[in-house]
C-alpha cells in the first residue's frame, strides 16, 4: 500500500451548546497521512486549534476500534462516512486525496439533541432498552447453560442482531429519523432465543411506545438504516419486529 | 392496551397504511382487469358490459364504500406519518446521502401519493362522479356509456398526458409500496424477500403500463375515427 | 498498618462456600435504606449495580461515557473462561484455579483465585439466562475454544465480540433495574474525589461533564469498577477515555495501590504506523490458535513475506517452546517478539513487527473442508479458497478490522503484529471481600489488583469482572453493611462533602489558570514514551531511576505549562483529559518505584537484571513472594506495605512452557 500525505479543507458544524444555534466553520488541515484514521485526523486538527489558542472541536469517541458505538460523525452526507459497515473511528484517510473538501455534521434528529459541536445526546437509546430490552432474570436464578439447547441457526441470527453497537447511525441515516433498526435489533436478539420468549409481546409493544415517546420518527421501510449500519444489521429485523408487534396486537391478552 | 392504543403507535399507523395499501393493490388488479376490456377492439362492447355490471351491482356499491374508507385511511395515515416524520429532524443536513443509501421513490412516498391523489380527483370527476351522482340524486338517471365517455375525455391531449403522469406516479409509488406493505406485515424475511421484491417490481411496471396504455389507445382510436 | 486479607480459614476448596453460608445478611427492609455508589459501568460495575439493585439496595451508577454500554469491556474479543468441562477434556475447578495461579506467575492469592474458578461456571449460566448469544454447535449446545496458556478448551465465546455480548447482557440487566427504580444512572459524569466521613467511604464528588457542574453524592459504600490504567502509556489497547482518576483519588485518600508495575503487554496487536497514532488495536489472542508467528532467519530481510521460502523462516515460538508453541502465555510471547525485533529480525517499514501467518491454517482447513465435501482430488486453488472461507467464518471480523486499519489483505499476506500495552494486573489493593484499605470502599474487576498475579491469562478478565460483580460483591458487601443499618443517609452539606468539593474545584481552577503553551495531548504522549521505553516490556534499575526523575520533571512542567482551552462550566473534553493526565503523571512515578523495588522478573514484569541464561524470566520467591501495596503519604511520597503470599495447595515452581 502506497502511503501519501494530503491537505484537506474541513467544513465542520460548530455549536456551543443546545441552547444556541450552530453554524459551519471551515478549517485547513495540512500534511494528513493516508495511514491516519479519520479521528486521528481530527486529533491533528484539534492540536492545531489548541496551539492557535482556539477551542478544539468536540466529538464523541472512545474505543477507536469500532465496537463501543460512541463515535458518530455524519461525513459528506454519510453516517460514519463512506466505507461500508465501518464506524467513523475505523474509516482511514486513504479514502481521501489531496485537495478534498469534507463536510462533517453531527447526527441530526429531534431525539438526539446536540450537546456541543459534533456531540449529541443519545440517552434516549438507554431509555428504550430500559423499557423492555432485557430478559427478566435475577442474578443467581440461572439453570445450567447447556440445559437449554438452542438451534445453531437461531443462535447465529440472534447474535447477528445482538451485534448492534447502539451508535445511532440508523437514526442519523433515516430520512424519518426513526430508531426502528435499533429497536428491531434488540427485539430480534431476544425474540429468537427461548430465554426471551416469555416477555416477547410486552417487549415489542413497550419498546415501540418508548421509541415514539422519545420523538423518533416512524419507519417507512426506506432502508437507509441498513445501508449505513456499521454492523450490517439487516432490515429483516424490522420485519421481525413488525411480526412481533402484530403478534402482540392480536394475542388477546390484556397486557399486549 | 386497547385497540386504539395499538394502532396509534408508529407501527400501528404503519399497519393501517400497509393493510389499506395491500387492499388498494388488490383493487388495482380488478380495476385493471375491467379496463383492459377496452382492448377487445369491439367498439367497447365487452367493456361496457363489465362497466355496467360494476356500476349497477349492489354488492359492488357496498364494496366501494370499503374501498373509499380504505383509500381515505391510507391517505390520512400516510400523510400524517409524512408530516410527523418531516418534523423529526428539525435541523436538516447540509449534505444529504441522496441515492447512495436509499432510493428516491422510497423517500418520496408522500409526494408521489399526493400526486396520485390529485390525479385521482380528476379521474373521479371524469368517470365516477357523474354516474354516481345521477344514481343517487337523479330519478331519471341512466348509466352513462363509459366507453363513449372515455373517447371524449381522452380526445384531449393534455388529459392523456396528465393520466400518463398519474400512472408514472403510481408506478413509483408501487415500486416502494408493494414491498413495503409486505415488510410491514413482517414478510420481508430472507426466504421471501427476493420473491416479494421481484414480484413488486413486475407489478409496479405492468399494472401502471396497462393503465397508461388505455388513454393512449382511446386517444388513438378517437383520432383514427375522426380521420 | 498491617494488611489483613481476611481470607477465611479452612480448606481452600471450602472457603467460599463456608463464607457464603456464614456471612452476615441485611434484611430486605434495611436494604431499601442503604445507598450504594457504583463508579464505572463495565462488566464489573454493571453486573454489580444490577445485582445489588435486584437485592433491593438503592444504587447510583456513574460513567464518563454517554451510556453504560460504551464501557471498554465491550472491546474484549476472544472469550471468557469457565470450568464447565463441557468438552470432557479433563477440565475442573481445580485446573482452572491452577492454570490461573501458574499463569499469574505465583503472585496471586490462592483463596481469591479458587473462588474465581468456582463461580466461573455460574457466570456462563447467568449470561446464557440473560440471552447472551454464545457460539453454539450444531447440536444446539455451547461451543468452546482454547486460549493461550492452557491445554483444555474452556473458553466460551461469541465470534470475536465476546466482551460486547457480555457487557450488553449486564447493561440490559442494569437498565432493567433503572426501569424498576432501584438504580439511578448518571452518564457523562466523572468521579473526581472520594468523600470519607469518620474513616469510612461515604460518597463521591462527581463532575457533570456536560454542564461542568460539581455534584455531591452520598453512599453507605462506594464501589470502584473503573477498569485499568494502561493509558498511562499513551498508546495502549484501552479506549481513549480509560483512566485511573477515580482509583487514584481513592489512593490519595488512603486506599493502597497493589502491584502497580504489573502490566500486561499483549503480543498480537497491529503495529504503530506513525506519530499520529492515537491507540493500538488488538487482534484477538484466539488468532494464535491457528496463526503461526515467524520472522525471517536473515536480519533486515526486506523481501515480501510471501517470497521468503519456508526454510528461511524462523517460527521462533515453536522453536523455543515446543510444548506450547504459538500458545504460550502473553508475557512470554510478547518478550519473544521484542527479542527478535531488538536483534534486528523485525519486519515491516518500522522493523518493529513480526508476522502472524494463516497460510498453513488456510491450507489445513481447506483440505478438511474439501474432504467433507467429498472433493478428494481438489487442486490447490480450490483447497485455498475453501480454507479461506473457514478462516473467514472463524475470524472474519478480525481480518476485516486488520484490512481497514492497514489497507492490506490478511488472507493473502501475513499480518504484521507487535506487542502493546493491554491490561493492568495491578490496581487498588483489596481484601478477600474486595474492600480496599479504606473501609466501605470496594474495588472490582480490573480496578483491583487481586486475581491475576503478575500476568493474566487470556479470557480471564471477563471472568473476573463478572465474578466480582455478579457473585462476590452481593455477599461480601452485605457482610459489612449489616453493621451499617443504623447509619442514616448523611446529608451532602456535611463538612466532609463541602471540603472535598472545594478541593476538586480548586484543582480544576488551578488547571484552568495555568494557561501555558503545551497541549494536554502532548504531555500525555511524552509521559507515554517514558513509560514505554523504561517501564515497558523490559525494565532495569538504571532506566527506572531515570524514568522517576523524568516523570517528576514532566509533572512539574505540566503544572506550569499546560494549555486548556474553553471554560469550566461547559462541555470541555480538554479539561477532562487534563485531569486524567495529571493523575497519570502521579501514577507513572509509582509504577516505576514499584518496578524498581521488585528486582525479580515475574509475569509481565521483566527485570533485565533477573533472567536465566537463555533469556527467560527468573523469579525470586525468597524475597518477592508478596503483594506490594503502596500507601500514598503525599504527592510523590509512597510507603511500601507487604502482604505475604502463602501457597498452601500449589507449589510454586519456575514456569515452563517448553
Amino acid at each position: 500500500m502506497q502511503h501519501y500525505n494530503m491537505n484537506l479543507t474541513l467544513k465542520v458544524w460548530r455549536q456551543k451548546n443546545n441552547k444556541v444555534k450552530g453554524h459551519f466553520e471551515t478549517f485547513q488541515v495540512k500534511d494528513v497521512s493516508s495511514e491516519m484514521s479519520f479521528l486521528e485526523m481530527f486529533d491533528v486538527l484539534n492540536e492545531q486549534l489548541v496551539a492557535e489558542g482556539k477551542e478544539p472541536i468536540a466529538f464523541d469517541h472512545d474505543c477507536r476500534e469500532g465496537i463501543c458505538g460512541m463515535c458518530s460523525m455524519y461525513i459528506n452526507g454519510r453516517a460514519h462516512g463512506p466505507w461500508h459497515e465501518t464506524t467513523t473511528c475505523q474509516l482511514h484517510m486513504r479514502e481521501y486525496k489531496d485537495g478534498d473538501t469534507i463536510v462533517v455534521e453531527p447526527w441530526r434528529a429531534q431525539a438526539f439533541p446536540v450537546i456541543k459541536d459534533l456531540v449529541v445526546d443519545r440517552t434516549s437509546f438507554d431509555r428504550i432498552i430500559a423499557s423492555g430490552g432485557y430478559v427478566s432474570v435475577n442474578t443467581g436464578n440461572a439453570v445450567d447453560a447447556n440445559a437449554l439447547p438452542i438451534e445453531k441457526q437461531k443462535a447465529d441470527e440472534s447474535f447477528a442482531a445482538a451485534t448492534c453497537i447502539g451508535c445511532g447511525a440508523c437514526v442519523a441515516a433515516c430520512p424519518n429519523a426513526s430508531a426502528m433498526l435499533f429497536v428491531s435489533a434488540k427485539v430480534s436478539h431476544l425474540a429468537l432465543l427461548p430465554q426471551g420468549e416469555p416477555e416477547r409481546k410486552t417487549r415489542a409493544v413497550n419498546m415501540i411506545k418508548q421509541m415514539d415517546a422519545e420523538g423518533f420518527g416512524s419507519c417507512t421501510n426506506i432502508g437507509a438504516c441498513e445501508a449505513e449500519c456499521p454492523k450490517g444489521i439487516s432490515l429483516e429485523n424490522i420485519a421481525r419486529l413488525n411480526r412481533e408487534y402484530i403478534g402482540a396486537v392480536f394475542s388477546g391478552s390484556a397486557q399486549g | 392496551m386497547n385497540w386504539k392504543n395499538y394502532f396509534s403507535t408508529s407501527i400501528g399507523r404503519k399497519l393501517i397504511v400497509g393493510a389499506t395499501g395491500l387492499f388498494l393493490i388488490s383493487f388495482l388488479v380488478v380495476h385493471c382487469y375491467v379496463n383492459a376490456m377496452v382492448f377487445w377492439n369491439d367498439g367497447g362492447k365487452h367493456f361496457t358490459e363489465a362497466a355496467a355490471f360494476m356500476g349497477g351491482n349492489v354488492a359492488v356499491r357496498i364494496l366501494e364504500i370499503g374501498l373509499f374508507a380504505g383509500l381515505i385511511a391510507h391517505i390520512a395515515q400516510g400523510l400524517m406519518l409524512w408530516s410527523q416524520n418531516s418534523k423529526r429532524r428539525p435541523v436538516r443536513y447540509e449534505v444529504s446521502a441522496g441515492n447512495k443509501t436509499s432510493r428516491w421513490y422510497s423517500r418520496s412516498m408522500g409526494l408521489l401519493g399526493t400526486l396520485i391523489l390529485l390525479f385521482l380527483i380528476l379521474h373521479l370527476y371524469h368517470f365516477w362522479a357523474p354516474n354516481r351522482y345521477g344514481q343517487a340524486f337523479d330519478a331519471a338517471w341512466r348509466e352513462e356509456d363509459l366507453y363513449e365517455k372515455m373517447a371524449v375525455v381522452f380526445s384531449e391531449m393534455w388529459v392523456v398526458i396528465v393520466y400518463i403522469l398519474g400512472c408514472i406516479s403510481l408506478a413509483w409509488h408501487l415500486m416502494h409500496g408493494f414491498f413495503s406493505g409486505f415488510q410491514t406485515f413482517g414478510l420481508g424475511t430472507h426466504k421471501y424477500k427476493g420473491l416479494i421484491r421481484s414480484v413488486g417490481i413486475a407489478f409496479a411496471i405492468i399494472i401502471p403500463l396497462i393503465f397508461a396504455s388505455m388513454p393512449i389507445y382511446m386517444h388513438c382510436v378517437g383520432t383514427c375515427n375522426a380521420h | 498498618m498491617a494488611l489483613n486479607a481476611k481470607i477465611p480459614a479452612g480448606e481452600l476448596a471450602s472457603k467460599w462456600e463456608k463464607y457464603k453460608s456464614t456471612c452476615k445478611l441485611v434484611n430486605p427492609a434495611n436494604k431499601r435504606q442503604i445507598e450504594i455508589i457504583v463508579v464505572g459501568t463495565g462488566l464489573a460495575g454493571a453486573s454489580a449495580a444490577a445485582s445489588l439493585g435486584e437485592l433491593g439496595y438503592k444504587v447510583k451508577t456513574f460513567c464518563f461515557q454517554d451510556s453504560p454500554r460504551r464501557a471498554h469491556s465491550i472491546a474484549a474479543q476472544g472469550g471468557i473462561n469457565a470450568a464447565k468441562n463441557y468438552q470432557n477434556d479433563g477440565d475442573s475447578t481445580y485446573r482452572l484455579f491452577y492454570d490461573t495461579i501458574k499463569g499469574g506467575d505465583y503472585r496471586a492469592r490462592e483463596a481469591n483465585v479458587h473462588r474465581l474458578a468456582e463461580v466461573s461456571a455460574n457466570i456462563i449460566d447467568q449470561c446464557v439466562a440473560q440471552g447472551v448469544p454464545f457460539a453454539r454447535e450444531y447440536g444446539g449446545l455451547l461451543s468452546n475454544r482454547s486460549f493461550g496458556g492452557t491445554q483444555v478448551q474452556r473458553t466460551f465465546y461469541a465470534a470475536g465480540q465476546t466482551g460486547q455480548q457480555l457487557l450488553i447482557g449486564a447493561y440490559q440487566a442494569l437498565e432493567r433495574q433503572v426501569a424498576l427504580g432501584t438504580v439511578t444512572q448518571y452518564s457523562r459524569h466523572e468521579m473526581l474525589d472520594l468523600v470519607i466521613i469518620d474513616g469510612k467511604a461515604r460518597g463521591i464528588i462527581a463532575r457533570n461533564l456536560v454542564t461542568g457542574e460539581l455534584e455531591r453524592h452520598f453512599g453507605h459504600a462506594v464501589l470502584l469498577c473503573t477498569g485499568g490504567y494502561g493509558n498511562v502509556f499513551y498508546l495502549s489497547t484501552n479506549a481513549m477515555g480509560s483512566n485511573v482518576t477515580a482509583a487514584w483519588k481513592a489512593h490519595r485518600k488512603g486506599a493502597f495501590f497493589g502491584n502497580p508495575c504489573f502490566t500486561q503487554i499483549h503480543p498480537t496487536c497491529i503495529p504503530v504506523s506513525g506519530d499520529h497514532q492515537s491507540k493500538l488495536t488488538l487482534m484477538s489472542e484466539s488468532l494464535r490458535n491457528d496463526g503461526r508467528i515467524w520472522v525471517p532467519k536473515k536480519q533486515g530481510d526486506s523481501r515480501k513475506p510471501t517470497d521468503i521460502p519456508e526454510e528461511e523462516r524462523d517460527y521462533y515460538l515453536e522453536r523455543r517452546y515446543p510444548a506450547f508453541g504459538n500458545l504460550v502465555p502473553r508475557d512470554v510471547a510478547s518478550r519473544a517478539a521484542k527479542e527478535r525485533c531488538d536483534a534486528g529480525y523485525g519486519v515491516g517499514s518500522s522493523k518493529m513487527a513480526v508476522y502472524l501467518d494463516f497460510a498453513s491454517a488456510i491450507e489445513r482447513y481447506g483440505k478438511t473442508e474439501a474432504n467433507k465435501q467429498g472433493k478428494h482430488d481438489a487442486n490447490k486453488a480450490t483447497i485455498i479458497a475453501l480454507g479461506k472461507d473457514v478462516v473467514k467464518e472463524k475470524y472474519g471480523n478480525l481480518f476485516d478490522m486488520y484490512a481497514k486499519i492497514t489497507g492490506e489483505n490478511p488472507y493473502e499476506v501475513p499480518m504484521r503484529i507487535y506487542p502493546a500495552v493491554h491490561y493492568t494486573m495491578g490496581g487498588l489493593w483489596v481484601d478477600y471481600e474486595l474492600m480496599t484499605t479504606v473501609p466501605n470502599l470496594y474495588a472490582l474487576g480490573e480496578a483491583n489488583f487481586s486475581d491475576h498475579g503478575a500476568n493474566r491469562l487470556g479470557a480471564s478478565a471477563l471472568m473476573q469482572g463478572l465474578a466480582d460483580g455478579y457473585f462476590v460483591i452481593p455477599y461480601t458487601i452485605g457482610n459489612n453493611l449489616a453493621d451499617d443499618i443504623r447509619t442514616k443517609a448523611i446529608p451532602t452539606d456535611h463538612p466532609a462533602f463541602v471540603a472535598a468539593e472545594k478541593e476538586v474545584s480548586d484543582r480544576i481552577n488551578r488547571l484552568m489558570g495555568i494557561k501555558g503553551k503545551e497541549s494536554v495531548e502532548s504531555f500525555h504522549k511524552r509521559l507515554g514514551k517514558i513509560m514505554w521505553d523504561k517501564c515497558g516490556m523490559g525494565r532495569n534499575a538504571e532506566g527506572l531511576t531515570q524514568a522517576i526523575q523524568e516523570i517528576r520533571a514532566l509533572r512539574k512542567e505540566f503544572w506550569e505549562n499546560v494549555r486548556i482551552p474553553g471554560e469550566v462550566g461547559e462541555y470541555n473534553p480538554e479539561l477532562d483529559k487534563a485531569g486524567r493526565v495529571a493523575d497519570f503523571l502521579e501514577l507513572g512515578e509509582l509504577m516505576c518505584i514499584d518496578a524498581l523495588n521488585r528486582t525479580e522478573s515475574c509475569g509481565g514484569h521483566f527485570r533485565e537484571e533477573s533472567q536465566t541464561e537463555d533469556g527467560e524470566a527468573r523469579r525470586d520467591d525468597e524475597n518477592f513472594m508478596y503483594v506490594a501495596a503502596w500507601e500514598c503519604k503525599s504527592e510523590g511520597q509512597f510507603e511500601l506495605h507487604k502482604e505475604d503470599l502463602k501457597y498452601d495447595v500449589v507449589h510454586p515452581s519456575q514456569r515452563s512452557y517448553k
